[in-house]
């Protein structure tokens, strides 16, 4: 276990100096003039001309060279300054955690939900594989045939058009949370159902669950001591990987529902050449990705106690 | 005795959860545009702010483009127009309670002159105060849009405690009807009804905004009721909205034109015989009714008809002839070669255009543009860029066509825009190696023009060159189409795009 940690705090480390200088490598690489993209961000595309480009490049001294901006980067890094936005002038830490927080609380309350709706779906796939397998099957293909934003339409449309129920867009009360949750849960849960189906019929089929259905435990007993942990193992590694793919990943739902999160942020910093909002941004989502990562070894570390005895 | 007590006391009691009333449906008109600020600097973001009616400036706009009164009363020239003297209106208070007074005006506009924005532009040699309210702005030449551009967002007074040592805004305290209530950058703002506010006050208790990202996002939040103001409608939606029992839709027509900016040094578009043939290919009105939606909208001049000086009657109706077209190209010495294209000395017409994304229309109108004078026998290559790319095009000389949506209105006096678009040197926005004398001179000359008839005769000279010589090429004016929630009374819309007239709003 303390190794483990150990391992991983290396690995921080060495994600976050690798994501810090790729992403720097990267946003320096790309083509036309920095001043232009961050003046049209910063004014508007009416007043952007060359004189505000100058006077951004002067405010925010862009001509030094890119080794000497790196290193003050990393200097300001190691006082754990993450800098200003080009644009805004804001913190970068203000807006990575103002985006960031409200992408993890739509994937949180989106993964949760998920969960809810995945196991019983996958469960009842394998305890009614007649009926219920081709059913659960034909919503997993159909709901992950639609592009998320379709999903997140017919749940407007249903619940904030027809019934007025809640509202279209937005954020701040939990009213607008709900839609954006449903539209990724149903997205998630069409792909984690089947792991959870075939995950279960995996254990339902080893040698070590029949053997203990033999010995004369119950079915229920034989589940809950031999079924539970097997089923969870690759589950949880599954869910762990949605979880931050989620966060990246889910712009569609960001913009659909005007939600403030990290995919729509990051997209706009892109687009706008806010280097060290970027940098923020893909740093903050590398050391969650570590982070996660070692939640979820820790968490088969406890379901699987295989795992330490091996040590 | 007891029951006037009673009554006092629930009185009070209904004013007290009055005053403390958090916003709500009720008490809350919502608004939902696709505009992202960055900040609450009035130099980058300030044109959403005036909107919501937290900041003023010295001066107002009205519909057709003409100067109110704001927070000064009235601008005086000297006789050369160099030195203007600026007399305030009393007893303005800003939201933190500090009076307006010269001083604090000259502060903000000092600030604003140091920054990037429109009274950088104008040639402002001293910025002073006069006593309690009166403020004079010397310049080094003639001005005589200088209180236009005092109405542009980003000269709005603040309070001197808005700024920090620096001149950077901190905190945004205005003397608008609202005072900000809650910012969330780059999407939500909430504002709340001023109650010591000089001028008509709102009654409407709450104001927000809130960015839609998508247009199909803002017509449900309409259709919905969750926005009772949605802008910037995608065209295939209005019919929807029009049905909707909910909401009624406006159509404003504002001084923004679809261009298409040429490099007319190129080779193929120096010639002003080429450059009419190209715009008597456009569709104008295929255009406008089939890929923008609003069938009225074509046009071959710059500015709307509201802004009559610069408007033009002869070129009211832009025509189509691709045979007439043609035939100015064959003059040229272009002939068709077997796949259709013109040709001249063993090359293809081919040109390339930059447009961007931030407006969807635009890569629409590009591609029916690339189809249009594909039948001229023109091969147009379209690439769909960021707008920056236009003005930095522009620079480095590599821009042959851009298609872009520009702003006459930016600056209420639209001369402030097109001295810049169409200075000899040219305009990033505007002209690319492109002069005109008589144009210049006539530029130089409207800068210190009062007289209103002579204004109309030069304005009217200096349009006709545009519309004959076409270093840019209009194609459409805009139409704002906006959806009002019918629970709303008293809204009206500002072209010029400063102010949401919150506080004429009533349920």
């Amino acid at each position: 276990m303390g190794q483990l940690i150990y391992n991983r705090i290396l690995q921080l480390l060495a994600v976050v100096f690798g994501v810090g200088a790729l992403t720097f490598v990267l946003m320096r690489s790309l083509p036309g003039d920095m001043a232009f993209r961050i003046a049209s961000s910063r004014y508007g595309q009416d007043n952007v001309s060359a004189e505000a480009a100058e006077y951004i490049r002067q405010e925010l001294n862009l001509n030094q060279s890119g080794i000497s901006s790196f290193f003050s980067w990393l200097i300001d890094l190691a006082q754990f300054n993450l800098g200003n936005s080009l644009v805004s002038g804001q913190p970068v830490s203000d807006i990575v955690s103002h985006q960031l927080g409200h992408s993890v609380m739509l994937a949180v309350a989106g993964l949760a939900l998920s969960v809810l709706i995945a196991f019983p779906l996958g469960l009842a796939s394998v305890k009614w594989q007649k009926w219920f397998e081709p059913v659960a099957v034909v919503f997993s293909i159909a709901v992950r045939a639609l592009p998320v934003f379709v999903i997140g339409l017919i749940f407007i449309l249903m619940f904030a058009l027809y019934w007025q129920w809640l509202p279209v867009a937005g954020f701040d009360t939990p009213q607008h949370l709900i839609l954006p949750t449903l539209t990724l849960a149903i997205a998630l849960a069409a792909t984690s159902n089947r792991i959870v189906a075939s995950s279960t019929r995996q254990v339902l089929r080893a040698p070590f669950y029949q053997f203990s259905m033999m010995k004369g435990l119950s079915p229920l007993r034989t589940f809950q001591r031999h079924g539970v942990r097997n089923i969870l193992l690759p589950v949880v590694a599954f869910i762990g990987i949605q979880f931050i793919t989620v966060i990246e990943g889910i712009v569609m739902i960001e913009s659909l529902f005007s939600w403030p999160g990290v995919g729509h942020g990051l997209a706009h910093a892109i687009f706008a050449r806010d280097i060290p909002v970027i940098q923020g941004t893909a740093l903050c989502l590398g050391v969650m990705f570590v982070m996660l990562n070692t939640v979820v070894d820790l968490l088969c570390y406890w379901i699987d106690p295989r795992i330490k005895e091996e040590q | 005795m007891r029951i006037f007590t009673t009554a006092l006391l629930a009185l009070m009691f209904v004013f007290q959860a009055n005053a403390n009333t958090p916003p709500s449906k009720s008490n809350t008109v919502t608004i939902s545009a696709a505009f992202e600020f960055a900040n609450v600097d009035p130099s980058s973001s300030g044109y959403i702010f005036t909107r919501m009616q937290v900041i003023e400036t010295l001066f107002d706009v009205d519909n057709l483009g003409n100067l109110l009164p704001g927070l000064a009363l009235e601008a005086t020239p000297n006789s050369e127009l160099t030195e203007w003297t600026i007399t305030l209106r009393d007893g303005v208070r800003f939201h933190d309670d500090s009076l307006m007074n010269a001083d604090t005006v000259v502060n903000s506009l000092n600030i604003a002159l140091g920054k990037y924005g429109s009274l950088g532009k104008v040639p402002v040699k001293n910025i002073v105060a006069q006593g309690e309210n009166k403020v004079v702005i010397e310049l080094s030449e003639a001005y005589k849009s200088l209180p236009a551009v005092l109405a542009n967002y980003s000269n709005v007074i603040l309070s001197r405690a808005s700024y920090a040592e620096d001149g950077k805004v901190v905190n945004l305290i205005g003397t608008g009807p609202y005072t900000l209530f809650e910012v969330t950058p780059p999407h939500k703002i909430t504002v709340k009804k001023f109650d010591g506010y000089w001028g008509k006050k709102a009654s409407i208790e709450y104001a927000t905004y809130l960015t839609g990202h998508r247009g199909e996002s803002r017509v449900l939040q309409a259709i919905s009721g969750q926005a009772d103001i949605a802008l910037q409608l995608p065209p295939a939606s209005i019919m929807r909205l029009k049905m909707n029992p909910q909401t009624d839709v406006q159509s404003y027509s504002l001084p923004r034109t679809l261009v298409l900016k040429l490099n007319n040094a190129h080779p193929y578009l120096n010639s002003v015989k080429a450059r009419q043939a190209l715009s008597l290919a456009i569709d104008r009105k295929g255009i406008a009714s089939a890929v923008l939606g609003t069938p009225d909208s074509g046009t071959a001049q710059l500015l709307p008809r509201s802004m009559s000086d610069w408007y033009l009657e002869s070129f009211a109706h832009p025509e189509s002839d691709i045979h007439k077209a043609k035939a100015m190209l064959k003059e040229l010495g272009w002939t068709e070669n077997s796949q259709g294209l013109l040709q001249r000395d063993d090359k293809v017409f081919e040109l390339s255009l930059i447009t961007y994304a931030d407006r969807p229309e635009l890569t629409n109108v590009a591609t029916a543009l690339q189809a249009q004078w594909k039948k001229l026998g023109v091969k147009l290559n379209v690439s769909i860029t960021s707008s920056s790319s236009i003005p930095a095009g522009h620079q480095d000389g590599s821009l042959e066509v851009a298609l872009i949506a520009r702003n006459y209105g930016v600056i209420a006096d639209p001369l402030v825009v097109l001295s810049n678009d169409f200075s000899a040197e040219g305009g990033d926005w505007g002209a690319m190696n492109w002069s005109n004398a008589e144009f210049n001179q006539l530029i130089k000359q409207l800068n210190y023009t009062l007289d209103a008839d002579k204004y109309r005769e030069k304005a009217q000279r200096a349009a006709t060159i545009l519309a004959t010589e076409l270093p840019v090429i209009p194609v459409s004016a805009y139409t704002e189409e906006v959806s009002v929630n019918k629970r709303l009374k008293g809204f009206h819309f500002d072209p010029f795009g400063r102010d949401f007239y919150l506080s004429d709003l009533e349920f």
